[in-house]
């Protein structure tokens, strides 16, 4: 099912949660909204799921106008944060419960086997009798996604879905949850404010920042081609110097970079720890080490530029210099912004 | 390693079981005591005499109607507290404890006065036929006021801690708000209102002060069981007294460890396992 946002706006009483976002997912795909909190993120998710009404703007599944259906009769597959299992009804039950109070009848029969049928897919089997507080975070979560699948939803939507886990079931649940939507090919839009979750999963990345979108793309083409320094900043650690910007260059300590489009004016050039090469040579700007810190498969140096401007960046553990040393870094790949 | 307890368990253990033995254990051994004194036939004699029976039965009766009422009204009062704000809930709030507060008798004078005949609630009554105050509905009445805080204050922190997420999940999931409030909500408010509800009736059957003023305490119409072993008590018939004091405990007892083992049941998905 493909979902279409349409300008869609949400005001809260005190401030405007999400200004309006524009957004097409493509049937069968996975998609990730990404960003800070309070980026408006899960209220979009919300208001396509139908818990939150949209202010203005529209919302469609497929062609049909989902904006105004009410969240019971929208067909969606919900997986809350916490969970939200059902505490006194077991594994099975939890899981029986959308079938139960369906519309469309089912035979105990029936439900009974689509339970084992769900409980197989995410790999609980022997679960069934257990009450939800009886089983682990990682194990709740997948029979809250087994509960929402149960219901044979249009749509899967799934709200900060490894947020409460610890990082290895984390990972684990990334893996599997990609391979049971490549099994099940449901259209599927999942919240996360990590964005290594977020390449990790998504076909596609939904950047949002203070209720817009900022950016929106493969993984690939928002970490090779960030729009801006929010971007290159929340994908991961970014470094960030002053730059005057005059013709098509921008300038730190008269180095000057390539800085194509970019108007006249004061501006700034990020670019990854991994980027910069420390050179005795000359070419680069010129800095002094201030600090270095061993990692175990790295080893981290925190310089100072000429202009006394912090920089940071990371070389191979055999790295010789130490503390106080002067030299030079030359930055790979710097991206050049304006200043916001 | 041996764990310390603050403030000292044998300390604590002590003052404890010494305070139990001194207020609680004592004063029943006393009144059991006292209805021994009867021969088995006198005491089953005077705890089956018509008139106990009569008694048994209004505030048996009565009892139950006051918490039934409160159940329904309890939990839609602390329903309201909880999930809706408005002007004035705090006061509503802070209003519900009144009876706690209010000395009984007091209560039981306002109440009397409000649904006499003449009364501000029992004048428009008395026209549409209904008659409170002297009747078991004076009973019920006075019962409610009494023990409503009850079921309030005990399902309100339970409501308070219930997730909304709960709800949201059975909406996504496609249930009616009456099938969500019937299988998600109820049975995860049941042990708290099992709670409320058995506090509650226990009240009811123990409540003295706010009804002798409403009931009218017509002998085999509007005498609750309380109000007769104090009749016995100011005949200085103290062993017959005791005995119908002791039917009392006697119930009150048997209520109490049934809604334990009810609530032990309705508790039985947090057991660990």
């Amino acid at each position: 099912m493909k979902i279409r946002l349409e300008n869609v706006v949400k005001e809260f009483q005190t401030f405007r949660a999400v200004h309006g976002v524009s957004l097409d997912i493509e049937s069968g795909e996975l998609v990730a909204l990404l960003g800070p909190s309070g980026s408006g993120k899960t209220t979009i998710l919300r208001m396509v799921a139908g818990l939150e009404y949209a202010d203005g703007g529209a919302i469609y599944f497929g062609e049909e106008n989902a904006t105004d259906i009410p969240v019971r009769e929208r067909g969606v597959g919900f997986v809350f944060q916490h969970y939200a299992l059902f505490p006194h009804m077991t594994v099975g039950e939890n899981i029986a419960f959308g079938m139960k109070v369906s519309k469309v009848k089912r035979t105990p029969r029936e439900i009974a086997a689509r339970v084992t049928e769900l409980l197989d897919l995410v790999q609980l089997g022997g679960l069934k009798d257990r009450f939800p507080g009886q089983i682990s975070g990682g194990q709740r979560q997948r029979v809250a996604l087994a509960r929402a699948l149960a219901v044979d939803p249009r749509v899967l939507l799934l709200d900060e879905p490894f947020g409460a886990l610890d990082a290895n079931v984390r990972r684990d649940l990334r893996r599997w949850l990609r391979k049971i939507h490549d099994e099940l090919g449901i259209t599927t839009l999942f919240v996360t404010h990590d964005q290594e979750e977020a390449l990790d999963l998504a076909d596609r990345v939904v950047i949002l920042n203070k209720g817009k979108i900022v950016q929106e793309g493969t993984p690939e083409a928002v970490c090779r081609n960030p729009a801006d320094a929010f971007v290159m900043n929340f994908l991961g650690d970014a470094n960030r110097l002053d730059a005057d910007i005059r013709g098509g260059k921008a300038y730190v300590d008269d180095i000057a970079f390539e800085a194509d489009g970019v108007a006249d004016g004061s501006g700034q050039i990020l670019f990854r720890p991994a980027d910069v090469t420390w050179r005795e040579d000359g070419q680069g700007i010129s800095a002094k080490i201030v600090r270095v810190i061993d990692r175990p498969d790295s080893r981290r140096v925190l310089a100072m530029t000429g202009s006394g401007q912090a920089v940071e960046f990371d070389t191979a553990p055999e790295f010789p210099h130490r503390k106080g040393e002067a030299g030079f870094i030359d930055i790979r790949r710097p991206r050049v912004y304006a200043s916001a | 390693m041996r764990r310390r307890v603050l403030p000292g368990l044998p300390l604590a253990l002590g003052i404890t079981l010494v305070y139990v033995g001194i207020i609680v254990v004592l004063p029943l051994a006393a009144l059991v005591f006292k209805a021994a004194s009867l021969g088995p036939e006198d005491y089953w004699r005077i705890v089956s005499s018509d008139r106990a029976l009569a008694s048994y039965r209004v505030t048996l009766l009565c009892a139950l109607a006051a918490t039934a009422f409160n159940l329904v009204f309890g939990l839609s009062l602390a329903w309201v507290l909880v999930r809706y704000r408005f002007p004035g809930r705090r006061l509503v709030d802070a209003l519900v404890d009144l009876p706690f507060a209010l000395p009984t008798a007091v209560a039981g004078i306002a109440l009397t006065t409000l649904f006499a005949t003449n009364g501000w609630f029992g004048g428009p009554l008395s026209h549409l036929g209904i008659k409170v105050a002297y009747t078991p509905l004076g009973i019920i009445v006075a019962m409610s006021f009494t023990s409503i805080p009850f079921i309030v204050r005990t399902v309100q922190p339970v409501l308070e801690e219930l997730d909304p997420a709960l709800e949201e999940a059975g909406q996504t999931l496609g249930a009616s708000d009456l099938s969500i409030f019937a299988s998600v909500m109820l049975p995860l408010l049941a042990p708290a209102l099992l709670a409320g509800v058995s506090l509650s009736f226990a009240r009811s059957l123990g409540e003295f002060g706010a009804i002798i003023f409403i009931a009218g305490n017509q002998p085999f119409s509007t005498e609750i069981t309380a109000l007769l072993a104090f009749i016995r008590l100011e005949e200085y018939d103290y062993p017959a007294s005791a005995a119908i004091a002791s039917v009392m405990l006697l119930t009150a007892f048997v209520m109490l460890a049934l809604t334990n083992l009810m609530q032990a049941r309705a508790l039985r998905y947090t057991v660990k396992g």
